[in-house]
């Protein structure tokens, strides 16, 4: 909402050297946020003075252009100039060149003098042009920054103005005003008038107030005018769409008056443009009093007013000359020909006021809330009317409102008001509250003075009676916001203050610090950045074909995947089923960057819908819901399990003097997920693994000891790497580390530490290429028995020696009793028969 | 004083002033010696077999029996002192060896490469886990919650009537299809609700997280983003105690000058509602009041919606962006260097914030 300062001191009282700044400094102090400041003299500066073009030379030029050399009185005649400066005339007449040929000798036009600077930085001086040394510019309303129209300057007169030679310009179009912007609350309809932020002003300066209102002579009832009729038949919520309606009619009225400077100047300053005299009037009385009105052409309604919901099928073509069909739900202004409006919302193109409109019907109306807001969302219509409608208008204010318009109808546009008019509908219960005597206190934390709360709320409008336990309080119409104790509690702390409520520290009950999850959480992400990686976070908005390469494979058909109804992007119209897409994303930008040597990682959560997606209907606020309604609420809720993902390309350290470094492989990936499983003491199964994302040769499977699979690692796909311009080579892993930290242990047994020598074999053994290593090592454990401490593998050879599709595996094997020294014997017996698990279940052979 | 060579006179081992004169030599010759290898040279001319001094030694074996004590006595005292001179250069030389050795070793340690990858983590992953650390000091425990959240958790439960224009003013990412009533999360309030339905009273959750609202990336709006929201309900909580907890917290935050100030502002989950301005001390360009988020005091329907009887219990909630935070505490000049994954700008801040 935007405040021209000069309107918001006809009720408040405001001072006379305040700036917008101050305004808004005030203003949010009652809860008003600052939005911004509109001063037209930020960009404006004189001298800018009436003039008056005493003669006017046509000079056709060679480009073809006609120019005007045109002399021009500036200051009243047998007056001195009192004005110096370059290029100002001591005779009070300046040389001016015209382009524009829109007005004669003798006309009233605004002259911006040598010195003077339009918006843009347009710095006014003479200069010699087309031959003559043209000294000040005749202004169009484009060049002062106060209107669109640029076809001509500038004639005062067609604005109804006869202003003496000489005059300042600025004050005489009203550009020394300024307007405050603050930012309205959506609870707070009454502040988008200025009726309801004088009074707000008042509140935050402890100063007295108008309302504007009152200054309004309105007839207590009107009879006998245009007919009108309530219909209707589907009320929302059981609430009536319209609950009053009057109308006031206002003949022989002259459309095409020019709306007066000072209207104009407060209406553009509020943000709203000049269209017509009677729309300039309706919007000035909205702005006023926060009641949208209409103006009908009178001559084109046809009987009476029908106030009703539209059938289905029916159309309009709105102001904005756009056609719209209508909603059943959608509340409606109809005549007999039809829909001549949505009611709070937008009126029809066919009843519209136009120059030669002669008489009026004037509409200020109460229409319920949330019928505007709905037909507004449906027609995407926001218009200055709904957004009032749909926060809330005062009931009590139509009738004011209504004479206003009909007043400056008579006074600007030279109507005459008809006696009779229309005032259908009924008033809504007023709100009465009962405030208990402590209650506020005891909310705030302020021991309020009895007088402080009835001052408070009595400030606010409200009517305060004491009862035996506190305050009955009546609700003041404008604020269908306060409904509760809450809203009065919160009213009467903010009128009092909110610098004044005290500071006290409640001491919450002993607390079990972090949980186990949350705590094994940030041991996972902190131990990958000490382990040299880089964290990194990427959004979760994915392509359809991301989750298909990267989700974990399905047995075939599409993954299932969560669905946006309104992406930012169409392409990106999904969630994340795994975090690999957004993550090789940043990686390819880092490497675009110049970054060759990368190691990323992100920790998220991937969204995985399963057979339940949400609830057809959810249940109301305000009352918890019963247990099985709440339980399918929790099961609607798609999985979203906590992922981590890893990128590394390049190498695995700067290259340096004395030091080479390693270029990432597959294996680093699978020690990543190591890593991963090892800070929260998990076992991880690393089998060979096959998954689309990845080489089909380098990829591993991650899986818990009891099979659940829980990640992939290794190489990503060549192809997939020169898709996404990322190097070769570039390695992945991808982790569920949620089925980690379930997977890990909550209490860890000790184990016995034997204190007897240890006695160490190794074994080469030669099996099949396709052999995974992992099985032979495993079968070596299970052949050995309880002797072996530990076996590792330590070499991989193949070549001559080795039969052509054969490789070398070469064991080291520790072993160790717990209650005796081994003899070489018994470990060279437990090493023969882990040989011969691993011969019997791989043909390996002993090298 | 003259060098006695091997095959001169053997001194007389009951001469005391030959003897003498011939330790003195000795001795004199061993401090000259600069190295070990000299001292090797050195103690085999004055105490090898022979050295003047050994072959008198031998003499005394044909001395008469009552010259044989005086004589050991002077020939043992006298290689005695030959032999500690020996011990004492032997020591200073091997020293100076040693450290001569060390000089040689010496590297330019300036030039040491970094065989490791420096980590870092994002910082507003450490923020997040700084806010946390804070509030579980204070007793209060973390609380989480589904980033794709029902309808009911993220608006109505939290007192969001479905007409109004505030259930708007959050731009939300809708789940398809729209019957399901799924959308992604626009602050981490369903957390508080979902904390409500499931802990005992009191509570004192903090609930931190990613949210999501439709807003285009530019240099102050990103549609995904952090929040950090805290709630307490106990019974008596009123405003003052929000303060009391804030203050608190800023000043964890901030320093002992931070303090917080509250304007009236309007959320439907909370009433009375404020705004929540921050007394930054170490802003950049001077210390200045900085909007930080928004709180209030639990509304009535929100309880109510988890079965909390509001006529016994009452609280307060705040939420914070984290981001925001980041942009003022840190310094952060452009949301876009926080969001799109730049190694430069995570590594800046390394494990710390």
């Amino acid at each position: 909402m935007r405040i021209p300062l000069s309107w918001l001191r006809e009720f408040a009282q405001v001072p006379a050297d305040a700036t917008a700044e101050d305004v808004m400094a005030d203003l949010v102090k009652v809860g008003f946020e600052e939005e911004g400041v509109h001063r037209p003299t930020d960009e404006l500066t004189g001298p800018i003075v009436v003039g008056q073009v005493l003669s006017l030379v046509k000079e056709p030029q060679t480009n073809g252009k006609t120019i005007n050399w045109c002399q021009v009185r500036v200051v009243p005649e047998g007056q001195q100039q009192t004005l110096t400066g370059k290029g100002i005339d001591p005779s009070g007449v300046q040389g001016i060149i015209c382009g524009a040929h829109n007005f004669v000798e003798g006309d009233k036009v605004v002259v911006t003098l040598p010195g003077a600077v339009l918006p843009g930085n347009f710095q006014i001086s003479a200069r010699k042009t087309y031959g003559h040394l043209s000294a000040g510019m005749i202004a169009s309303v484009r060049e002062l920054g106060i209107g669109d129209d640029h076809d001509g300057i500038l004639v005062l007169s067609r604005i109804g103005l006869d202003p003496e030679i000489g005059t300042d310009a600025m004050e005489l179009l009203g550009l020394y005003d300024q307007a405050a912007e603050i930012n309205v609350t959506p609870d707070r309809g009454y502040a988008f008038s200025i009726r309801g932020v004088a009074r707000e002003y008042a509140h935050a300066t402890g100063t007295t107030f108008v309302d504007p209102a009152s200054r309004v002579t309105a007839p207590a009832t009107l009879q006998g005018g245009y007919g009108v009729k309530l219909n209707d038949d589907a009320p929302i919520y059981g609430k009536p769409g319209c609950d009053r309606f009057v109308a006031r009619t206002v003949r022989g009225v002259d459309a095409s008056r020019p709306t007066p400077p000072w209207m104009s100047a407060r209406l553009r300053l509020a943000g709203v443009r000049s269209i017509s005299l009677p729309v300039d009037i309706s919007n000035y009385v909205m702005l006023e009093l926060g009641q949208p009105n209409h103006c009908y052409d009178l001559d084109k309604l046809a009987g009476d007013i029908v106030v009703r919901r539209a059938v289905a099928g029916e159309k309009i073509t709105t102001l904005d000359d756009k056609e719209r069909t209508l909603d059943v739900e959608d509340l409606l202004i109809t005549d007999d020909s039809g829909a001549i409006g949505i009611a709070g919302v937008m009126g029809g193109a066919h009843t519209e006021v136009s120059d030669s409109t002669t008489n009026i019907l004037v509409e200020a109306a109460h229409f319920d809330e949330v019928s505007i807001a709905r037909s507004r969302r449906r027609h995407k219509l926001p218009s200055e009317a709904s957004k009032r409608f749909e926060r809330g208008v005062d009931w009590h204010v139509a009738h004011i409102a209504a004479q206003r318009v009909v007043d400056l109808l008579v006074e600007l546009a030279g109507g005459t008001a008809d006696e009779a008019g229309t005032d259908v509908g009924t008033a809504p219960d007023a709100v009465t509250i009962d405030l208990p005597a402590e209650f506020a206190a005891a909310r705030i934390g302020i021991d309020f003075t009895d007088e402080q709360i009835t001052t408070s709320l009595e400030d606010l409008g409200a009517a305060v009676e004491r009862t035996s336990t506190g305050y009955r309080v009546t609700a003041p119409s404008w604020r269908n916001d306060l409904e509760t104790k809450e809203d009065l509690s919160e009213e009467i702390a903010r009128l009092v203050g909110y610098d004044n409520i005290p500071a006290t520290l409640p001491v919450a009950p002993p607390g079990r610090g972090l949980s186990r999850s949350q705590q094994q959480k940030r041991r996972v992400v902190q131990a990958l950045a000490d382990a040299g990686l880089t964290e990194v976070l990427s959004y979760p908005f994915v392509s359809k074909a991301a989750n298909d390469t990267f989700g974990v494979p399905a047995e075939g058909g599409a993954r299932p995947a969560l669905k946006l109804a309104n992406p930012i992007s169409e392409e990106q119209g999904f969630l994340r089923t795994s975090i690999l897409p957004g993550l090789i994303e940043v990686a390819r930008r880092n490497h675009s960057r110049g970054f060759r040597d990368l190691a990323l990682y992100e920790a998220g959560s991937v969204f995985l819908p399963g057979d339940k997606l949400g609830t057809d209907s959810i249940p109301p606020l305000g009352v918890k819901p019963a247990d099985d309604v709440l339980d399918a609420l929790y099961d609607g809720v798609p999985h979203q399990p906590l992922h981590i993902a890893a990128v590394m390309t390049g190498h695995d350290s700067p290259a340096a003097a004395t030091h080479t470094p390693r270029a990432w492989d597959w294996a680093d990936a699978v020690d990543v997920a190591r890593l991963m499983a090892d800070v929260l003491g998990v076992e991880l199964v690393v089998s060979q693994g096959s998954h689309q994302a990845f080489h089909p040769g380098r990829a591993a499977q991650l899986a818990l000891r009891n099979g659940d699979v829980v990640g992939y690692a290794g190489e990503l796909h060549p192809k997939l790497l020169a898709a996404h311009d990322m190097p070769a080579r570039s390695v992945a892993v991808e982790v569920n580390v949620e089925a980690l930290f379930d997977a890990a242990a909550d209490v860890i047994v000790a184990k016995h530490i034997s204190g007897y020598p240890v006695a160490t074999q190794d074994v080469a053994l030669v099996v099949a290429q396709e052999v995974p290593a992992d099985q032979v090592l495993a079968a070596l454990r299970e052949g050995a028995g309880v002797l072996l401490e530990d076996v590792s593998l330590f070499d991989v050879y193949v070549g001559p020696g080795i039969e052509d599709g054969k490789k070398s595996l070469a064991f080291g094997l520790r072993f160790r009793a717990d209650d005796r020294t081994l003899t070489a014997d018994e470990a060279s017996e437990a090493r023969a028969a882990a040989v011969a698990v691993a011969t019997e279940r791989f043909g390996a052979v002993q090298r | 004083m003259t060098d006695t060579l091997p095959g001169a006179a053997i001194p007389d081992p009951l001469d005391e002033a030959a003897i003498t004169a011939a330790v003195e030599d000795a001795i004199a010759a061993i401090s000259a010696a600069s190295s070990l290898e000299e001292l090797k040279a050195v103690r085999l001319a004055h105490t090898g077999e022979k050295s003047p001094l050994s072959l008198a030694n031998r003499e005394i074996g044909g001395l008469a029996k009552e010259h044989k004590a005086a004589a050991g006595k002077l020939m043992g005292s006298s290689r005695g002192r030959v032999n500690k001179a020996l011990a004492a250069r032997t020591e200073v030389l091997e020293a100076e060896n040693d450290a001569r050795i060390l000089v040689e070793e010496t590297v330019d340690v300036t030039a040491a490469p970094r065989r490791r990858r420096a980590g870092a983590r994002h910082p507003l992953s450490t923020l997040q886990d700084r806010v946390s650390d804070i509030f579980v000091g204070m007793g209060w425990e973390i609380a989480e919650g589904p980033e794709v959240e029902s309808e009911w958790f993220n608006f109505d439960a939290l007192n969001f009537k479905p007409d109004h224009p505030a259930r708007e003013m959050q731009d939300t990412f809708f789940v398809e299809p729209p019957e399901a009533h799924l959308l992604m999360r626009t602050h981490t309030s369903p957390v508080q609700v979902r904390s409500m339905l499931e802990r005992e009273v009191p509570i004192y959750v903090l609930c931190p997280g990613k949210v999501f609202r439709t807003d285009e990336l530019d240099a102050t709006h990103t549609p995904v983003f952090h929040q950090f929201e805290g709630l307490a309900i106990d019974k008596d909580l009123s405003m003052a105690d929000l303060r009391g907890t804030l203050e608190h917290f800023a000043r964890q935050m901030f320093g002992d000058e931070a303090s917080i100030r509250l304007r009236p502002n309007y959320f439907p989950f909370t009433e009375p509602s404020a705004e929540l301005d921050i007394w930054h001390p170490g802003a950049k360009g001077g210390p200045r009041w900085i909007e930080w988020g928004g709180c209030g005091m639990v509304n009535p329907n929100v309880l109510r919606a988890a079965g909390i009887d509001p006529d016994i219990y009452s609280g307060f909630a705040f939420g914070m962006g984290i981001e925001r935070t980041l942009m003022f505490r840190n310094e952060v000049g452009d949301m876009r260097d926080m969001i799109e994954g730049d190694i430069r700008f995570s590594e800046h801040f390394g494990m710390e914030i």
